[in-house]
């Protein structure tokens, strides 16, 4: 009886905890409802999800600068980074990862799992001068 | 002479003139053929901080003072490399012009060729079309997917191939052999050469990428001396280096925001193209400005009709526009593959873009209102952001759509034969078609199916709905072509159906390495780059451009040329010496 107890339990505790998931996940594809050339539109779940913590998979853009305490999350694996090359630019929809604490760099090539707490709107980072749209603050990630 | 008497004599005079080149550096650079009445900056730069009395310049015999009317302004050092002398804003009439630049120890020459143009102009309009990248094999793999072939005799030209007059283009620059899409662009339309990454300016040692000696731009003379239209079109962002070259002066073509600046300065009648990104302020999201200009709405002000979506720029065509403005994608607009079949890339997020051709329809209507004539330069941007990362598939299919460009050119021509054309690229990139890959072929690996010699045999593209692209780029047996420099990737022998190919991406030491995206698609095989680890894609090559011309002034290109050339053949048909 106590071990059905227990695995009804572990049950319904896993059905929040993957209802909790759902509700608090975000995907590149949704971040943006559309918009066109003269700008793009959040979507309303980025907008619900603003001081949220959200978590969201993606890959790890090669560190910016060595001073930068933030890093670039992409949803393809990208060739490029805008301080060390002239002619190239972000994709859009990027969003910018700032951590709690330092974590060491990921490859490129592997999908990792942020969470942070998700900040909407235009800003400036002071230090390096890097405009963003989406931020994810206090954040931690793993590899998959 | 015996080649063993030559030998020495060539050796010690490289030498002499690789001393006499180290210091002091005088700008417009030795070897510069540049048009008279253009202006441009003078400046010679020293490598020490001498002071003004030990200057001695000049040109012809005369001081600089005497040949310009001005006096250079003395800077006493320079960042702590130098004295130097500037003199902005200055021109010369046609002829031979020697400058010595002396600091009291070391010394510098520098001849100068000053050209002339009639003064009375041969052609009304001007039209530079430049797929940039364009290389032998672009054209070779458009003409097979196109048109086709038939026991070894071609179905049909591209209209590329009939223009009557052709030439060789060099495309070196001032700091290097090599060349990017800054200063060929630039080369074309200041005709002075310049450095990588530079336009409408000679690279000086300063850091400011906005202070640098400036060349006068077509753009720019164009406004001085003649009521002709301007229109600058791209499927590329429009502050990219082809289409900015036709108004920018900057060291660095990154500083995008600064070039839309540029733009509004100019105020091309016809502007069209991405990038509008930084055209929005930066508070609205998809901008990449960092200030809070708003640039659509000034160009709105200056009475620009505004078109955004491939329906919008038909829509506002029905009343031909003054002044158009036509921005259509924040980045770089798709390619013809992922708009017209497989709607991979940005399609879904861009659903509504126009083709090359809408462009320049819009473009050809707006700017032949103005009875004066106008100067039109369109670039098929995006053969060169395939080529680059090894997607040859959508660099060819862009080629395919860049020839249409050229037929609707060539139609106008017939109509306005006073029109001088002009199709090129801008520099080449190492693209080769060697024969076919035949799915069907036994083989264990993907590369005992390559066909060659008479084992090639002929492609199984099919173009049932005759638009000129095939129906399917993924046929059983496709082209086999490849470039020839790139970094580490993974050769799949067929086309990338799920997106543009990103061949390789960065790792924390600032190496790039395979994309192990495509590591698992069958047959896909490990190919270890040859270029620096630190390059992401494959690199422009030095090989010459193919040139072909009509119209009047035409008949001056042919056999081979240095690429600044076109600017002075240009110029000559518009009479912007005058």
């Amino acid at each position: 009886m106590k071990i059905w107890l227990t695995v009804l339990l572990c049950l319904l505790l896993g059905v929040q905890a993957a209802h909790a998931e759902t509700e608090n996940r975000l995907d590149f594809d949704g971040l943006y409802s559309g918009g066109g050339a003269l700008g793009l539109r959040f979507s309303d779940k980025v907008l619900s999800s603003d001081g949220r913590r959200i978590v969201i998979r993606g890959f790890m853009a090669p560190p910016l600068k060595a001073d930068a305490d933030f890093f670039v999350l992409t949803r393809e694996p990208v060739a490029l980074c805008p301080f060390c090359q002239s002619d190239s630019d972000w994709p859009d929809n990027i969003l910018v990862v700032y951590l709690s604490k330092k974590q060491r760099f990921v490859q490129n090539n592997t999908v990792i799992e942020v969470e942070g707490t998700l900040e909407v709107g235009s800003w400036t980072d002071e230090k390096t001068g890097f405009v963003s749209q989406l931020r994810l603050r206090d954040a931690t990630f793993h590899t998959l | 002479m015996k080649a063993t008497v030559m030998m020495p004599l060539c050796l010690g005079m490289a030498l002499l003139t690789a001393t006499a080149q180290a210091a002091p550096a005088i700008y417009p650079v030795d070897t510069a053929r540049f048009l008279g009445t253009s202006k441009f900056d003078f400046k010679v730069e020293f490598d020490r901080e001498i002071s003004q009395s030990d200057i001695d310049v000049r040109i012809n015999g005369k001081s600089v003072a005497d040949v310009f009317g001005a006096k250079p302004e003395f800077i006493k050092n320079e960042e702590g490399k130098g004295s130097a002398i500037i003199l902005r804003n200055v021109s010369l009439a046609p002829g031979k012009y020697a400058v010595s630049a002396k600091d009291g120890k070391e010394e510098a020459s520098a001849k100068w060729d000053v050209y002339g143009t009639p003064e009375k102009a041969k052609a009304k309009n001007v039209i530079l079309l430049i797929a940039d990248g364009l290389s032998m094999g672009h054209r070779t793999g458009a003409r097979l997917l196109s048109k086709g072939v038939t026991n070894g005799m071609y179905n049909g030209y591209l209209s590329m191939d009939t223009l009557p007059y052709t030439g060789m283009l060099g495309t070196c620059s001032v700091d290097s052999i090599a060349a990017d899409s800054a200063n060929t662009a630039s080369a074309y339309m200041t005709g002075h050469k310049s450095s990588v990454n530079a336009i409408g300016v000679y690279a000086d040692r300063t850091k400011d990428p906005f202070d640098d000696p400036r060349q006068e731009n077509i753009a720019e003379l164009l406004r001085r001396k003649t009521n002709k239209s301007i229109g600058i079109v791209s499927d590329a962002e429009i502050e990219d280096a082809t289409p900015a070259s036709v108004v920018s002066h900057t060291r660095k073509r990154s500083e995008k925001a600064a070039i839309v600046g540029m733009f509004a300065n100019i105020r091309p009648e016809v502007l069209i193209g991405g990038g509008s990104a930084y055209f929005l302020p930066r508070t609205v999201p998809g901008s990449k400005r960092k200030d809070e200009k708003d640039y659509v709405e000034d160009f709105r002000k200056a009475g620009y009709t505004l078109a955004t979506t491939r329906t919008e720029l038909l829509n506002v065509m029905e009343k031909s526009p003054d002044r158009l403005l036509g921005l259509f994608h924040t980045g770089n607009l798709d390619g013809a593959l992922d708009r017209k079949q497989l709607k991979k890339g940005t399609v879904s997020k861009f659903p509504d873009q126009p083709d090359l051709t809408d462009s320049m329809n819009a473009a050809l209507k707006v700017l032949s209102k103005n009875p004066n004539g106008f100067f039109l330069m369109l670039e098929a941007g995006l053969v060169d952001k395939y080529t680059h990362p090894l997607d040859w598939e959508r660099a060819i299919y862009d080629t395919i759509m860049f020839d249409k460009v050229v037929a609707q050119a060539q139609a106008f021509c017939d109509a306005n034969p006073d029109t001088l054309l002009i199709v090129t690229g801008d520099h080449t990139h190492a693209l080769s078609i060697i024969g076919t890959v035949d799915d069907n072929l036994p083989g264990e690996l993907m590369r005992d199916k390559v066909g060659i010699y008479g084992a090639a045999g002929y492609p199984n593209y099919k173009d049932a709905d005759g638009d000129g692209y095939p129906d399917d780029v993924n046929v059983s047996k496709r082209l086999a072509a490849f470039i020839g420099n790139y970094p580490d990737h993974y050769e799949t022998y067929r086309p990338k159906l799920d997106g543009p190919f990103v061949p390789a991406v960065k790792d924390e030491n600032g190496h790039y390495i395979a994309n192990a995206a495509y590591k698992d698609i069958p047959g896909a095989q490990f190919v270890p780059g040859n270029l620096p680890r630190t390059e992401s894609t494959g690199v422009h090559a030095i090989d010459d451009l193919v040139v072909g011309a009509r119209g009047p002034n035409a008949d001056q290109i042919h056999g081979f040329m240095n690429s600044t050339e076109i600017f002075r053949i240009m110029a000559e048909a518009m009479a912007l010496g005058k």
